[in-house]
């Protein structure tokens, strides 16, 4: 007589064997992903030294930290203009859920109309301090109105007709744009890189700190960038339009029943977005002393990365996903050759993606989950 | 209105009942005999051939890209990687290319002569079809837990890397003095296609490349219907819908993710085996990202999810870039006295095509059967859940797209 027994335990949860290094990799992975590079380069230039020119005819060989250093200023710099143009994408992405493609062309339209505009003003490099230091300013204010006023124009007349249409039709019109703009950048200067008057010298050296020399043209951008950061957090953070922005982009359901216009809300957003691409590009132009209608491209693809670097509708996370992808283009700019660096960030792109999709100040987003 | 549009809906379905049921077999057998015999109207060079034959060819990509982003819904931004794969199929399997090897297999006496590994033109089709699939698949293996742009930028990311390899791959030694790409300069050389019996094709009678991208095309209009209806093919479609239903439902995620993205590519690596010998030569600068763009553009504006759709909107957009702008209209401008030509514009009327088109008619061209339900479904049904729903009680009326979470 068989007797039927009961299993007296409970169901174990199977414990999956690479549950805690899959914890780990996901908290720290891209940290230390990130790390990685200058790090291993760090140690490359104190065990093996660099080759820090010729004194006399004979090859000097450094054992020191600062051609990273040298490396980290041309990135932070480069990383501030990603950033500026990274707010825009973060801030778009956070409020309609689009990659607005056509921001890359934008910043390109801005550094073009910043070109244009010196012309008109007659700028030349020998410009006394305070009249270029005038007409530079006035340049970047016409410059991010008119950026500001062609972002609007778009979410215009391609977007909000679309807002109640499947998500790719917006994407779809976006990418549509970007080729419009090239097309008109190609028209209006050209096809290939034309190089612009070097009104500031940015490559002369400001001070020295630590064997690292700072130009003009990292003081620049800086000097652009922290401001309009500063501006853009505040109005966010504590305006009343900032306010409705991120209600907005909670819950736009929710927001227009509490009162908000939310397609003037919407509006406010590129216009802001907008802006900040001009004064990156009237910077770009300033500090590369040279312009191209391919140039937004590049600069869209990696202010993007940036963006979901930082973890994306976070305008803190923009600027610091902007910083780290300059970096790592300076880095591998100077080390494994220009050619390569499109690979590295997309790199660290997929590893961002496959780490930690949230990014690094980023919350847990519907999509990213 | 709406009384209107319902006895609209009406005719249309008595329309569509009072045809025979071979009707659509007949009209299928029609288009591939007027496809088949299209070539003899026009002279075996011109340029009308040349744009009909790259037409054909965006198509079958266009059809690739459908699997994935149509029927699965995992929008990839970097189909153009699999453009390069097939194209460099063919560049390593059927040219001089790597000098040291001597592998013939199936090729014309010409060529058996040559260095080089030469295969013949079917076996590197075969071979651009797997390499593209195992590509596909480790492409989609870090997008399996991420969900909409953000599987968009991944894809994009790796058909950039893929790009940039090309360009770089004259500096990455492959052993023997031999390297992986040969970058800007391109792979040149290439063997045309050989068939024992007929012989090489020339690059003045274009009809046979045409028939032989038209049978590629054939081929996988074929094998799209078939999983369109399959196990499979469902199984995209509930992934596509509702991902958290589908997975509690049993559909094997990893699987059937991966295989979207493998078929798609394997598709798209067969055009790209063609164009690599059509244009013969293999260059580095024509894997861009604008490329991968452009096919999405088909298969969104011909209507995505829609086999059909995705054929025309190939086609059409194949048609528009490579003959009507550059050969039929390109001197439009002189004619009204403006100093440029059309060409130069290229970029910029695709970009507008796509606003245009987009605004005006979101849902493509030719709308999938079950979306253009969907669609039109939706309001009525909506309204009708707003006046049913008892007093008290709170209708949530989600955006499209929303619904997802």
């Amino acid at each position: 007589m068989e007797t039927t027994t009961i299993s007296p335990t409970l169901p174990t949860v199977p414990v999956r064997p690479l549950a805690a290094v899959r914890r780990y990799a996901g908290q720290w992975g891209l940290i230390a992903a990130l790390a990685a590079l200058p790090v291993y380069y760090g140690i490359h230039d104190l065990v093996f030294g660099y080759q820090a020119g010729y004194v006399a005819g004979h090859l000097v060989i450094k054992h020191d930290l600062s051609n990273l250093g040298y490396d980290f200023a041309q990135g932070l710099s480069n990383g501030a203009i990603w950033a500026l143009i990274a707010i825009g994408y973060t801030l778009v992405y956070g409020i309609i859920e689009l990659i607005n493609f056509a921001h890359g062309d934008v910043f390109m339209i801005g550094s073009f109309t910043a070109v244009g505009l010196w012309s008109v003003f007659g700028l030349t490099p020998g410009e006394g301090a305070a009249a270029l230091t005038g007409f530079l300013l006035l340049t970047l204010i016409i410059t991010m109105l008119v950026t500001g006023s062609l972002n609007v124009l778009i979410e215009r007349v391609a977007y909000r007709p679309l807002r109640s249409a499947p998500k790719l039709a917006a994407l779809i019109t976006a990418v549509g744009f970007s080729f419009i703009l090239q097309n008109v950048g190609l028209l209006w200067r050209g096809g290939s890189p034309q190089s612009v008057p070097d009104l500031i010298g940015v490559q002369q050296t400001v001070f020295t700190i630590g064997g690292v020399a700072i130009q003009r043209g990292y003081i620049l951008v800086f000097a652009v960038m922290i401001p309009l950061v500063f501006a853009t957090t505040w109005f966010i953070n504590s305006t009343r339009a900032g306010r409705a922005m991120r209600a907005t982009a909670q819950d736009p359901e929710a927001a227009r029943l509490m009162g908000i216009n939310v397609n003037a809300t919407i509006s406010l957003t590129f216009l802001l977005g907008g802006m900040l691409a001009g004064a990156a590009g009237l910077v770009y132009a300033l500090y590369e002393t040279n312009v191209w209608y391919f140039q937004g491209f590049k600069a869209g693809l990696f202010a993007f990365t940036a963006a979901v670097m930082g973890g994306i509708g976070n305008v803190r996370g923009a600027v610091l996903g902007g910083l780290i992808i300059g970096v790592i283009q300076a880095l591998s700019d100077a080390r494994l050759g220009p050619q390569w660096t499109e690979a590295v960030v997309f790199g660290y792109l997929i590893a961002i993606m496959v780490l930690r999709p949230r990014g690094l100040l980023g919350e847990e987003t519907r999509e990213a989950g | 209105m709406s009384v209107f549009v319902e006895r609209l809906r009406q005719g249309q379905a008595a329309a569509v009942e009072r045809l025979p049921r071979w009707w659509n077999r007949a009209l299928a057998g029609a288009l591939i005999a007027f496809g088949i015999v299209l070539p003899f109207f026009f002279p075996p060079d011109s340029g009308f051939m040349n744009g009909t034959i790259i037409a054909v060819a965006y198509a079958v990509m266009s059809l690739g890209l459908n699997i994935v982003v149509g029927f699965a819904g995992l929008l990839d931004l970097g189909y153009v990687a699999f453009y390069a794969l097939g194209a460099y199929s063919l560049g390593w399997f059927g040219s001089g290319f790597f000098f040291k090897l001597h592998i013939h297999v199936l090729v014309s006496p010409v060529a058996s002569t040559l260095p080089g590994v030469h295969l013949n033109f079917v076996l590197i089709l075969i071979a651009a079809a797997l390499i593209c699939a195992a590509a596909g698949m480790l492409i989609g293996l870090p997008t399996l837990r991420l969900r909409g742009d953000y599987i968009a930028i991944v894809t994009l990311a790796f058909g950039e890397i893929i790009g940039t390899l090309a360009v770089n791959g004259q500096s990455i030694p492959v052993g023997g003095g031999m390297t992986l790409t040969a970058g800007n300069l391109g792979i040149s050389a290439v063997d045309a296609p050989y068939f024992p019996g007929y012989g090489s094709f020339g690059l003045l009678n274009l009809r046979p490349w045409y028939w032989l991208i038209f049978g590629i095309l054939l081929l996988v209009l074929f094998v799209n219907v078939r999983l369109r209806d399959s196990r499979l093919g469902r199984a995209w479609v509930a992934l596509r819908e509702d991902e958290v239903a589908a997975v509690s439902m049993g559909v094997p995620l990893v699987k059937t993710k991966l295989l979207a993205y493998s078929v798609g590519a394997a598709f798209g690596g067969m055009a790209g085996a063609f164009f690599g010998t059509y244009y013969t030569v293999v260059n580095a600068s024509q894997f861009a990202f604008g490329f991968s763009i452009f096919i999405l553009a088909m298969v969104i504006i011909g209507g995505i999810g829609s086999i059909w759709g995705a054929l025309v909107g190939g086609l059409a957009l194949g048609y528009i870039n490579n003959y009507l702008i550059p050969d039929v209209l390109n001197d439009l401008p002189s004619k009204f006295g403006l100093h440029f030509e059309l060409t130069q514009l290229g970029v910029g009327i695709f970009g507008f095509l796509l606003v245009i088109m987009m605004l005006l008619r979101p849902q493509g061209l030719i709308p999938e059967r079950r979306r253009r339900l969907e669609l039109t479904a939706q309001i009525t049904a909506e309204d009708a859940q707003l006046a049913e729903a008892p007093a008290g009680e709170v209708t949530v009326l989600l955006p499209p797209g929303e619904g997802a979470a």
